[in-house]
């Protein structure tokens, strides 16, 4: 038993390093620290720059453009990257359709998609949940109904993030309404969103922030072409699918130099104030975390290690998203603490490039804080809430 | 980066779920811990001849030269198999003063019986004003001639009811809560002055109050130097710490395991209670407190084991997880089992009430994370 990395491994991390000091966009990183909201080309440029570097989808097969990582290799990637604060990569293309077209699709597919999602050409978005389909997602009603050479969509989507700037939607639709199994019936289809029919009408969420939208499907239609895999199936390569990404949905990375990050600040004295890391009621909470942070960081290294050895990830795997989020939310709680007062001013206006940060209220962006906070309520919420993944442990991991 | 166990740990750990599987029921264990002596004397003689205690110990002791990792496969076993015999108590405290400090005439005298079988002893670390704090030492030494008389009081300790030996922490420079002036004294447990009163403790297994009035004892008891007793004292105890905690890990597991299995039996409303969503996500909680702690402890232990900075915050760290998780754990599992989990028939209660004594013993919860909390 050891934890040492290799030196390949070491020798990985400083080329990692040297690469977002060096060759990824830089005004990026510098907003990111800064907390100023990235523009749609803000997203699509740094998201080029990993293509470029041979990066841009590190769970792909490397014969299709993935760079051949290992775990650790990722693990690494991931750990340097929160290091930096960079932005962490759309999930919709290179994490969910991508997987899926190259698992199912046809060639045609693969070669009119693959591309554009690895290059970043093409920006993808989500169509899952529905209206009246969240945790029960099997009890969509987006109908699809076939005629000659297109299926015709009719319903709604909604949680869609980032859909105001997308060109692509996948969705599960329902083809099939005569079923025994509500399952059943449900097919994966590739939906242009610049075409008559398609509504995008955004949701502002509890921060004020347009990050999420509700999608309006009326009698669009869609080429057969664009079904992937066999109809009817959808629901069977979506949970295939979610077994692909069971680790690094903890954001431990990130937790790792938020936390870091929340510490540093403590034991600063600004104008003369007492330093928070004096007081022992908020560090013995920073130490709680800090636990929670270690015993999640090293269920996902025991997860890696079985899976770099040839092993499918233990069944410790499946706590992680649990844990994880629910750290991710116990360390934006002590962000807004440690900001106390100045976690209450809604002044989101100066979080924009332009605007000096002398000119701030408040220090850094301690008033961002509460925005993360109320921002992150969402993480035990999607990907399936957590009581729904506690369904699933129980289920499948304690066998109940 | 590997979190597989090597050969060597595979056939320890093999051999010790072997014995447990085959020779050491809860119907045995209770016999055991009910017997006057509170363990199985014929039981510890198999732990000598399978070489279980010389595990912590190098090679040229006598031992096996195991280190931290070694230690965690042993210890999350007896945790499973809720073993009472005195190998924390024996083996990790009292020899892991030995092996620390003892000279070549002690180590013959006393690490080597111990490590065959032949000799228990008691390192009595507690006094009963100190509470987590080893530094807090009242009992004192005083040199007249050339032979030392110890003085003072010493409260639960572990195995003295049945020790040949006993260590002594005692004053014999500086105040009360002086880290400096505690000097170690080796001396046998019927040297005249030395009252012992021997109890249960609440996990079945057995500790003692001790009172030592003008003791005499000859300057060659002294383990280590004069005066310099605690960094001994700490070290041990971090390494006992770490055991415990793999202890613990150990009956967490089982603990998860037996709640689950019981769920899935016990019928009520005309359905396994494991149907039950409310019970599901509850035993979904005890496992990942139970698969947290031993991602802590297995990160713990590593570190120990390459000695590295930062392996004190660890065992602190694991510690206070310990705390929380075993408590959960512990609580939960009795709840689960109903009335059944409050009967003393039941090798649940006892599991739960060994992870109580665990929480409470070398530091609780509380107290590991405020060491943490004043050191980050």
């Amino acid at each position: 038993m050891h934890v040492n990395f290799s030196d390949d491994e070491l020798a990985f991390r400083k080329e990692v390093r040297h690469f977002f000091e060096t060759e990824f966009p830089q005004d990026v990183l510098d907003k990111q620290v800064r907390a100023i909201s990235l523009s749609r080309e803000d997203v699509v440029r740094w998201h080029k720059a990993m293509y470029t570097k041979g990066w841009a989808a590190p769970n792909w097969p490397q014969e299709l453009g993935g760079p051949g990582w290992s775990s650790v290799q990722k693990y690494i990637f991931a750990d340097e990257q929160a290091r930096v604060d960079a932005p962490l990569f759309l999930p919709f293309g290179v994490s969910m359709v991508g997987p899926m077209i190259y698992s199912y699709g046809s060639e045609d597919q693969k070669q009119r998609f693959l591309p554009d999602i690895l290059e970043f050409n093409t920006w993808w978005c989500q169509g899952y949940s529905e209206p009246g389909a969240g945790s029960d997602l099997a009890s969509l009603t987006t109908r699809a109904d076939l005629n000659g050479d297109h299926y015709v969509v009719n319903g709604t989507k909604t949680w869609t993030t980032l859909g105001q700037y997308a060109d692509w939607i996948f969705c599960l639709v329902r083809t099939n309404t005569d079923v025994a199994r509500r399952q059943e019936g449900i097919s994966f289809l590739l939906i242009d969103m610049n075409q008559t029919g398609v509504t995008v009408k955004p949701i502002v969420l509890l921060d004020g922030e347009h990050e999420v939208n509700e999608v309006h499907f009326d009698n669009v239609e869609v080429p057969v072409d664009n079904l992937v895999g066999e109809e009817g199936k959808g629901w069977t390569y979506g949970k295939v699918l979610l077994q692909h990404e069971r680790t690094g949905i903890a954001g431990v990375a990130g937790s790792r130099y938020r936390l870091l990050r929340l510490k540093t600040q403590a034991a600063q004295s600004v104008k003369g104030a007492v330093p928070l890391a004096k007081d022992r009621n908020f560090m013995r909470k920073i130490a709680a975390a800090e636990v929670e942070l270690k015993a999640l960081e090293y269920t996902e290294l025991r997860t890696l290690a079985s899976v770099a050895s040839g092993r499918a990830p233990g069944p410790e795997s499946s706590i992680l998203k649990i844990a994880g989020t629910e750290l991710q939310q116990n360390i934006d709680s002590l962000r807004i603490e440690a900001a106390a007062y100045y976690a209450l001013p809604y002044v989101r206006d100066q979080y924009v490039e332009d605007f000096s940060d002398d000119e701030r209220v408040g220090a850094g962006t301690e008033t961002f804080a509460a925005l993360t906070y109320f921002n992150d309520r969402k993480v035990t919420i999607f990907g399936g809430s957590n009581e729904i993944q506690k369904n699933i442990i129980a289920k499948h991991v304690l066998g109940l | 980066m590997d979190f597989s166990l090597n050969e060597v740990q595979e056939m320890l750990a093999d051999s010790i779920e072997k014995f447990i599987a085959n020779d050491y029921d809860f119907e045995s264990r209770q016999k055991y811990s009910g017997s006057d002596i509170g363990y199985s004397n014929n039981v510890w003689q198999t732990f000598a001849e399978l070489g279980w205690t010389s595990v912590p110990f190098s090679e040229e002791d006598g031992g096996f030269g195991g280190g931290p990792v070694d230690m965690m496969v042993v210890m999350e076993r007896l945790g499973r198999g809720l073993v009472v015999e005195p190998y924390l108590a024996n083996i990790v405290l009292s020899g892991g003063v030995l092996k620390r400090a003892a000279n070549a005439a002690q180590k013959a005298e006393w690490l080597a019986p111990m490590i065959s079988g032949e000799l228990q002893a008691s390192l009595a670390f507690v006094e009963p004003q100190a509470r987590y704090d080893i530094n807090n030492v009242t009992t004192t030494a005083t040199l007249d001639g050339d032979r030392w008389t110890l003085t003072g009081s010493k409260g639960y300790v572990q195995n003295a009811g049945n020790a040949d030996l006993l260590i002594i922490p005692a004053r014999t420079s500086g105040s009360q809560l002086d880290a400096g002036g505690i000097t170690l004294f080796g001396l046998a447990a019927d040297a005249a002055g030395v009252s012992i009163r021997d109890y249960a403790s609440i996990d079945g297994q057995r500790a003692a109050e001790i009172d030592l009035e003008n003791v005499s004892v000859s300057a060659d008891t002294i383990i280590g130097e004069i005066d310099q007793g605690f960094d001994v004292l700490q070290a041990t105890l971090s390494e006992a710490t770490l055991a415990v905690c793999a202890e613990a890990v150990g009956i967490m597991s089982i603990l998860t395991e037996k709640t689950i299995e019981y769920s899935k039996s016990r019928v009520q409303f005309g359905v396994p209670i494991s149907s039950f969503q409310a019970l599901q996500h509850r035993m979904v909680e005890m496992y990942t407190a139970s698969e947290q702690s031993r991602s802590l402890l297995m990160w713990a232990a590593m570190l120990a084991e390459e000695g590295g900075a930062g392996t004190e915050q660890a065992i602190h760290s694991i510690k206070y997880q310990i705390g929380i998780a075993g408590k959960r754990v512990g609580e939960e599992a009795v709840q689960i089992h109903g009335g059944m989990g409050v009967t003393w028939e039941l090798d649940v209660a006892h599991y739960f009430k060994r992870l109580t004594a665990i929480n409470l013993m070398l530091g609780n919860a509380d107290w590991h994370l405020d060491r943490l909390a004043t050191s980050a």
